[in-house]
Parts: C-alpha cells; sequence; structure tokens
C-alpha cells in the first residue's frame, strides 16, 4: 500500500473540533465513527505494529505446537511465570483470542480501504484524463518550444507520440491531456486484495486439512486409516471418510553421516525405498527423500524423522518367548541416544518390562554410557528390569513409549543397586534370580512419516503469486500526467508548451521527458526552454 | 593451500583493507569539519517527486517554486562542488577552503579505492569458498554474511559509480568491515556438505533472494539513518562540515525509499519461497518456527515503513525510524535467531 491512503478531508473525523459542542452522533454515528476510525490509516499503521509486536512472544517462548515438552519444562523450571504464560496465551501465541483479534482487525481495516478504493480506481479507470491546468508553466515540469507546423498537427502528433508511450490521451479544449500509470493503483489493490486470499486458503486449509505422523520400521508399512496414526491433528470439517485410502511399504530406509572432521555426525543423505499402494493401481516403488515428499492420491508424505528399534527377544521365568521384535526408541539427542520400553505383559509367572537405553554408537565411561555417534557403529542396549504379578487385560490403550510402574518392582541387586544390563548385538542374558533371559537379535531403523493433505495451499500460492506480482506494480509504476497546448507566447511566436506532473515517489527523469516531448513536437530542438 | 585457505586468506584481507576504508571516510569527514556549507544556495535541491508526493490528494495544486532542472544523479554528488570551485578558480562560497576541500576529496577516493580493493577480496574469498565446497557457498552462517556482505558493497559501488553516494562511504566500510570480521571471527566453520534439508533448488531461490533483499535493506537503513542525522543538522540552522555535502535530507529519504520498495517485494518473495521450501523439506508450509516469525515480523515492520511513507504526519523522520527498527529486526533474525534460539533454521554450525 504504497500509494495514498488519505481519505478526503470529509470522511476524516474532526478531531480538532471541541467534542463538547458536537451533537450526539447516535448509534449509528458511533458505529460509523468507529468504522471511519477502524479503516483509517493510522489504525492500519497501529494494527500492523501490533502484529509484528504480538508475533515476537511465540519465537522467544516455547510453543505448545512445535515442541510441547519444551513447554512442560518451562512451566516446571518456572512455577509462578508458567502459569501466568499459560492464562495469557503466551504457550499458544499463533492461535491466541488476542493474537487472532489483531490479524482479523487488520483484515476487516484492510478490507474497509480496499473496497471503497476500488470503486474510485474504477471510477477513474472511466474518466478522462484530468482537464488542462490553465497555466503550464506552474508544473513542476515544463518546457516550451516554437513550432513550425499548424497547431492541429503539433496536437495530432503529440497525441500519438504519447499514445505510444501507453499514455490515455484525450483533448480538451484545444489542448492535450495525458495520463499513464493507472496500473499502479490497481497492483496496490491486487495486492490487497490477495492478501485476503493467502487468509482464505490458509483458513480452507485449517478447516478440512489434516496432518499426522506414523513411526514405521524398516520391513513394515503404514495404511491410511485413523488407528495407524500416532498424532493426528485436523481441521473441524474434517471426515474420516477424507482419508485416501492407500498403504505405504518401508522396504529399506538408508542413512548416511558426515565421517570427516568439519561437522561430524551430520546428516548427509536420508533415502527410504517405499512401495505404494493404492486402491485400483499396481503397487509401485518410490523413493521418499527429505525434500522430496510423495503424492498419493492428493495426500502428500513426508519424511520427517527417523530412529532405531533395537530387535529384542523375551523369555519369561519358564523359558517361554514372551515378546520378540523391534521395539521403537526415540532419540534423545544428536547421536540418537534413544529410550524406549520393551514390555513383555505375557510372561509368566510374572510379566516382565525394561527400561531400555539404545546407544548406535555407545561408549561407556565416567559419564555414563551414552552416543557418540549418529550411525550404527558399535550399537549397545542397556536395560533396567522390572517385574511383577500378570495384570487384568482392561483393554484401554497404553503408552508405548512410557512405562507404567504401579504394580512393578525393580529388580535389584544384593547390595540393593539396580540390575543394569549390557547386550551387544547377538548377545543374550539370563536375568538373575530366573526371572528369565533378554536378547539383543539385531536393531532396524524406523522413519516418521507425516501424512497429511492442506487443501486450500494451491489457492493460496497462487494469490501469494498475484501479490507479489501486485506489490511490483504498485511499488515500481509511475503514474504521470501530461499536458500540451500550443499558444502565443509573448513575443507572438506560436509555440508548444508541455507540462509534467509525478503522481508518486519516482525516479528521475520528468523533466527529461518533458523537455524531449517539447523538441520532438516543435521538430527545431535548439528552440526548446525549458526548466 | 586449499581453496579454502585462500578464502580465508582473502576474507580477513577484507576485513583489515575496508577498515582502512573506514578510516579514509573518518578522515574524509573530518578534513570537511572546516570546509562548511559547501552546496551553494542555487543547487537547493527541490524534489519534484515528494513534493508532488505531499500535494497529492490536491493533485491539481501547483507548485510554482518547484524548479529544478538539473539530471537527478548529479543532485547526489557532492563532489561536483569542488569540481566547479576547482576549475572555475571562483569561490562559490567565500567560506570554501580549497585546501581543505581537496584534502577531503582525496580522503574520499582513498577510500573508495580501499573499498574496490576490499571488495575484490571478498569476492574473491566468496568464489573460493565455493570451489573449496563445490556448491553454491550459502550453507551456513559465516557463508551467508560474505555473500551478503558482496551484495552490500556492490550495489555501494555501483551507486558510487552511477549516482555519488559516496556520502555512505563511511556507513558501508564500517559495515562491511564488522560483517566480514564477525565472519571470519565468530561465525567461522570449516567448510563442509549440506545436509539432506537443504538439498533442493529453493536452496539457490531463497537464499539468494534473503541475500540480495538483505542487503538492500542494510543500504536502506543506512541511508535512513544518515537521514536523521542530516535533518537533524538542517532543522538546527545551516549545515556545516560534512554534512553540508550530502545531499539535502528529503532527497536522501527519497533514496533510502528506492532501496526499500526494491526490498520489499523481494523479501516478500523471500518469505513465500521459504514457506514454498518448507513445504517440501518439512512437510508445512508455515510452521512459527522462530526464524520464520522473525522474517514475518521484519516483514510487517516495512509493510508499515509503506504505509508511513504515504500518511500525513508519518513521512520523513517517523518512517525512517521504522526503517531503523526493521534493519535491527532484519539483523536480530539473523544473528540473534541463529545463535540464541532454537529452531529450524539452525544452519549456523557454531
Amino acid at each position: 500500500m504504497t500509494t495514498i491512503r488519505t481519505r478526503e478531508p470529509a470522511a476524516e473525523p474532526s478531531k480538532l473540533a471541541p467534542q463538547a459542542d458536537l451533537p450526539r452522533l447516535g448509534w449509528r454515528g458511533g458505529l460509523r465513527y468507529l468504522w471511519t476510525q477502524l479503516t483509517s490509516m493510522r489504525t492500519a499503521l497501529v494494527l500492523l505494529f501490533t502484529l509484528a509486536l504480538a508475533a515476537i512472544p511465540g519465537s522467544l517462548v516455547p510453543q505448545r505446537r512445535i515442541s510441547p515438552v519444551r513447554v512442560t519444562d518451562f512451566i516446571n523450571e518456572h512455577p509462578t511465570l508458567g502459569p501466568i504464560y499459560d492464562k495469557l496465551g503466551l504457550f499458544n501465541v499463533y492461535t491466541s483470542p488476542w493474537f487472532s483479534a489483531i490479524y482479523l482487525l487488520l483484515f476487516i481495516s484492510l478490507m474497509g480501504c480496499i473496497v471503497p478504493r476500488i470503486g474510485v480506481y474504477a471510477k477513474a479507470l472511466r474518466a478522462r484524463p484530468p482537464r488542462t491546468p490553465r497555466n503550464l508553466a506552474r508544473l513542476p515540469a515544463y518546457a516550451a518550444a516554437e513550432i513550425a507546423d499548424s497547431d492541429h498537427e503539433v496536437l495530432d502528433r503529440a497525441a500519438t507520440g504519447l499514445r505510444h508511450r501507453r499514455y490515455r490521451v484525450d483533448f480538451r479544449d484545444g489542448s492535450v491531456a495525458a495520463e499513464r500509470g493507472y496500473l499502479r493503483e490497481a497492483g496496490n489493490l491486487v495486492f490487497h486484495i490477495s492478501l485476503l486470499f493467502v487468509l482464505t486458503g490458509v483458513a480452507i486449509g485449517a478447516l478440512f486439512g489434516y496432518r499426522g505422523t506414523s513411526v514405521v520400521i524398516v520391513g513394515q508399512g503404514f495404511s491410511n486409516n485413523l488407528t495407524q496414526y500416532d498424532d493426528f491433528s485436523a481441521g473441524a470439517r474434517f471426515r474420516d471418510a477424507d482419508l485416501a485410502p492407500f498403504s505405504v511399504t518401508l522396504k529399506n530406509f538408508d542413512v548416511r553421516f558426515e565421517t570427516g572432521p568439519v561437522q561430524r555426525g551430520a546428516a548427509r543423505l536420508f533415502s527410504a525405498d517405499v512401495e505404494v499402494a493404492e486402491a485400483g493401481a499396481a503397487p509401485r516403488q518410490e523413493t521418499l527423500e527429505v525434500n522430496k515428499p510423495l503424492h498419493i492420491s492428493g495426500t502428500t508424505v513426508h519424511l520427517i524423522g527417523h530412529g532405531y528399534a533395537p530387535k529384542v527377544t523375551v523369555k519369561d521365568a519358564q523359558g517361554n518367548v514372551a515378546f520378540s521384535g523391534p521395539v521403537v526408541m526415540l532419540p534423545q539427542d544428536g547421536n540418537f541416544s534413544s529410550v524406549g520400553v520393551i514390555k513383555a505383559p505375557d510372561a509368566r509367572p510374572e510379566r516382565l518390562a525394561f527400561e531400555a537405553f539404545f546407544f548406535p554408537t555407545a561408549m561407556l565411561d565416567d559419564q555414563g554410557p551414552r552416543s557418540v555417534f549418529p550411525d550404527a557403529l558399535n550399537p549397545a542396549l542397556f536395560v533396567n528390569i522390572w517385574y511383577g504379578p500378570p495384570k487384568v487385560e482392561t483393554g484401554k490403550p497404553e503408552n508405548v513409549y512410557s512405562l507404567d510402574t504401579t504394580g512393578l518392582s525393580q529388580l535389584r541387586a544384593a547390595d540393593g543397586e539396580p540390575v543394569r544390563i549390557a547386550l551387544s548385538v547377538g548377545d543374550g542374558v539370563n536375568l538373575p534370580d530366573g526371572k528369565g533371559s533378554i536378547q539383543l537379535d539385531g536393531w532396524v531403523r524406523w522413519v516418521k512419516l507425516q501424512i497429511g493433505d492442506t487443501p486450500g495451499v494451491p489457492i493460496s500460492l497462487i494469490a501469494l503469486g498475484f501479490a507479489v506480482a501486485g506489490l511490483c506494480f504498485s511499488l515500481f509504476i509511475r503514474p504521470r500526467r501530461v499536458w500540451i497546448r500550443v499558444r502565443d507566447d509573448e513575443a507572438g511566436h506560436r509555440v508548444v508548451e508541455v507540462g509534467g506532473l509525478d503522481r508518486a515517489d519516482a525516479r528521475a527523469g520528468l523533466t527529461e521527458d518533458v523537455a524531449e516531448l517539447a523538441a520532438e513536437l516543435s521538430r527545431r530542438p535548439e528552440d526548446v526552454s525549458a526548466r | 593451500m586449499t581453496y579454502e585457505y585462500y578464502s580465508s586468506l582473502a576474507l580477513v584481507s577484507s576485513v583489515v583493507v575496508y577498515t582502512l576504508a573506514m578510516f579514509a571516510h573518518a578522515a574524509e569527514w573530518a578534513a570537511a569539519r572546516r570546509v562548511s556549507a559547501a552546496r551553494p544556495a542555487e543547487r537547493e535541491l527541490v524534489d519534484v517527486a515528494a513534493a508532488e508526493q505531499r500535494s497529492e490528494g490536491t493533485q491539481e495544486q501547483m507548485r510554482p517554486e518547484l524548479s529544478d532542472m538539473r539530471p537527478e544523479l548529479s543532485d547526489m554528488r557532492p563532489e561536483l562542488v569542488d569540481q566547479r570551485a576547482q576549475t572555475d578558480n571562483v569561490p562559490i562560497n567565500s567560506e570554501i577552503d580549497p585546501v581543505a576541500s581537496r584534502r577531503v576529496e582525496q580522503f574520499g577516493r582513498i577510500g573508495v579505492a580501499l573499498t574496490v580493493l576490499g571488495f575484490l577480496l571478498s569476492v574473491f574469498g566468496v568464489v573460493m569458498r565455493a570451489l573449496a565446497a563445490q556448491r553454491a557457498p550459502w550453507g551456513n552462517m559465516f557463508e551467508f554474511t560474505i555473500t551478503a556482505m558482496v551484495f552490500v558493497v556492490g550495489v555501494y559501488l555501483i551507486l558510487v559509480w552511477r549516482a555519488g553516494v559516496r556520502w555512505l562511504g563511511l556507513p558501508v566500510t564500517l559495515l562491511a568491515a564488522v560483517g566480514n570480521g564477525l565472519a571470519v571471527t565468530v561465525f567461522y566453520v570449516a567448510v563442509a556438505p549440506l545436509v539432506p534439508a537443504l538439498h533442493s533448488v529453493w536452496f539457490l531461490i531463497h537464499i539468494v533472494a534473503a541475500a540480495i533483499s538483505g542487503a538492500a535493506f542494510n543500504v536502506g537503513g543506512l541511508m535512513s539513518i544518515i537521514y536523521l542525522i542530516k535533518k537533524r543538522a538542517e532543522q538546527r540552522g545551516p549545515v556545516r562540515g560534512y554534512l553540508g555535502r550530502l545531499p539535502e535530507s528529503r532527497r536522501i529519504d527519497l533514496i533510502a525509499y528506492r532501496f526499500l520498495a526494491f526490498a520489499f517485494p523481494l523479501w516478500t518473495f523471500t518469505v513465500v519461497a521459504g514457506a514454498i521450501w518448507a513445504e517440501y523439506a518439512w512437510g508445512r508450509y508455515w510452521g512459527w518456527d522462530p526464524k520464520e516469525t522473525w522474517a514475518l515480523v521484519t516483514w510487517v515492520i516495512y509493510a508499515c515503513y509503506l504505509h508511513a511513507r504515504s500518511t500525513a504526519g508519518w513521512r520523513g523522520t517517523r518512517a525512517a525510524v521504522i526503517a531503523i527498527i526493521g534493519l535491527a529486526s532484519f539483523w536480530f533474525n539473523f544473528i540473534g535467531i541463529n545463535l540464541l534460539v532454537s529452531g529450524l533454521h539452525s544452519y549456523a554450525g557454531i
């Protein structure tokens, strides 16, 4: 909005007039007053500033939508400040009522400004270029030159020349009036209207879209239905039936890390080979990489994370296999020190559970066990053991990543220290007291897939294209007015007069253009007197 | 002796050379202390465009006092005055001391020459860095800074050549010395390949757009600072010293506006390109990552600037202050967010 948004003086509420003497506004007048205030440029400025200010806390205070764990940590660390922040919505800044209020007001203000201006612009498009001023010499740029041809020819030639320069030309009372740069305001309007469409696209995405993640172990698959998601969020208008029917099988996942001295351990390659099966089509092979999401029946599948799943076999006290298979562990740091829980609820006579720590490149020193490289160069599994009487099946879902220790006791050595077992691949260890055994058979990788559909993105994207284009028009097009008249000067010579006026912060050249025009029309450039 | 070695050598040298250039420009300002009011009254610049913008709304109102025939570029050239004073040998203003005037000119030229040298060194440094890394040199904070500084100084030198804005030399060389200085000391990281999230064509588009618009924001911001200084001096009465050799404050404001008006659509594009890339790389086009948030904050502040420029009572000083706040926000987004706040844009590698 670079061109002027100034109101006509009449529309501006008279702030200078003493308020006490004014007649009462009445509710209609009050509303009108409010509306004028809201759509005024000053309010728009204040709202823009407020928006900028309001967006800042969300970048400094942890946000629930981005990292709920850090929010919890923050509240625990700041017992007084945390709840206050929470009440103020500082952990959900961008969905908080006050933030929404600011941008909604801003958009209302924008509409209140844009709609009348569309009308004004439409009128301006149909209107003729403004009447030629009486005294062209008082314009910012002015040039005069003696002419050799007839008035008629000169003005005709002027009109043709200006039309070539893409002016709109009009003959008025024996003079030529011309204007160009109408697209500036058009660009300005397009930009602001586009912003409305951007917001519309975002709103559609928020209403009808969905997004969820699912952890898939290499060799296993994901099929797109609600039960398969680890977390899932959807807009108010989303229906389960909107989920496109397809499945993805993870055949292989290739990861490479920097092994050189610089940025050792930084990721260098993620590449997943997947087989995609859609309803009514033969399965196809695809490669899923960061920056190369899959598009399946209007749904987008992204690769957003990965980790390790040690393969474990647990036998109970009776020697029966109580659990066998990969267990997904969640990475805790850049070197993929991972934690997870191995549960063997079917172990008899007592059920078993293990708090497990997996280190892809394990190192054990006085800092305790940890991983020193993200790739699996020396994988090791450390477990603490819990046992207890079998639990009644309740059918209640349990968190697979955390251990509920109610009804369980930790297995301790004679000195009271918890028993901790370290396993390398292939190692099997019998638990003390004949409780059973645990073996690390190997490990596989898992990937975290994000599956989602955000309708409305194309609307936003196209609108943004228009916005940028409109912005360029509104900033770089220079509206200019030029008038040309033929008259007798003081000495009695027939002269052509050219006057010009720029209507925006402009680049150079008005004076030169006007002088050039005069010279062209006189066809005797040496006679041009310009300033 | 590797590319990386030459790159570092060239960049460290460029810091030294830029610092020397800064001293030369400081000497230029200092030497002009006694040369007062170098701009004679007839060079009083009346800015047609700015004046017209003010009169918009009452468009038919003409301004008889607006009379300016000189080509615009020359209006930005303070040294024209000296040339005239020297060639004609007629003091336009009796206060002008030709010796001091020549000294100002000499220091200025030394400053520009050193800046050119520093620029060549830093271009060499960036190119060597690209050869060392065998990719576009925009993968981390160090590389982004040295590239952005090449753009800043490059734009400035083009302006010096085409439009005589040598008066911007002091702040630009200061910025370049500090920028490249921070880059080689604090931000420096050794050459390394890119993380997978950066393997995208948007890497080129998004970052080049950010660097160019950043350069334009910086030049525009520096001009706004100079504008405020000059305007304050003008309000205090006759402008003395080097400030007197600068164009009129209104003119400076207009040049600053052109830079920011150029940068704003490009910054919009940068943010949009970033959103598109984020959709590919992270699976969402906008996630209120700190970097994204501050890019939006910066965008909104510059939107404020553009609106302020067309609002009565906000033009001039207030708009310039907004432009400077915008620059501060840009810098915070670059340095503060990279180093203090954790987010997805953590490519500083420090």
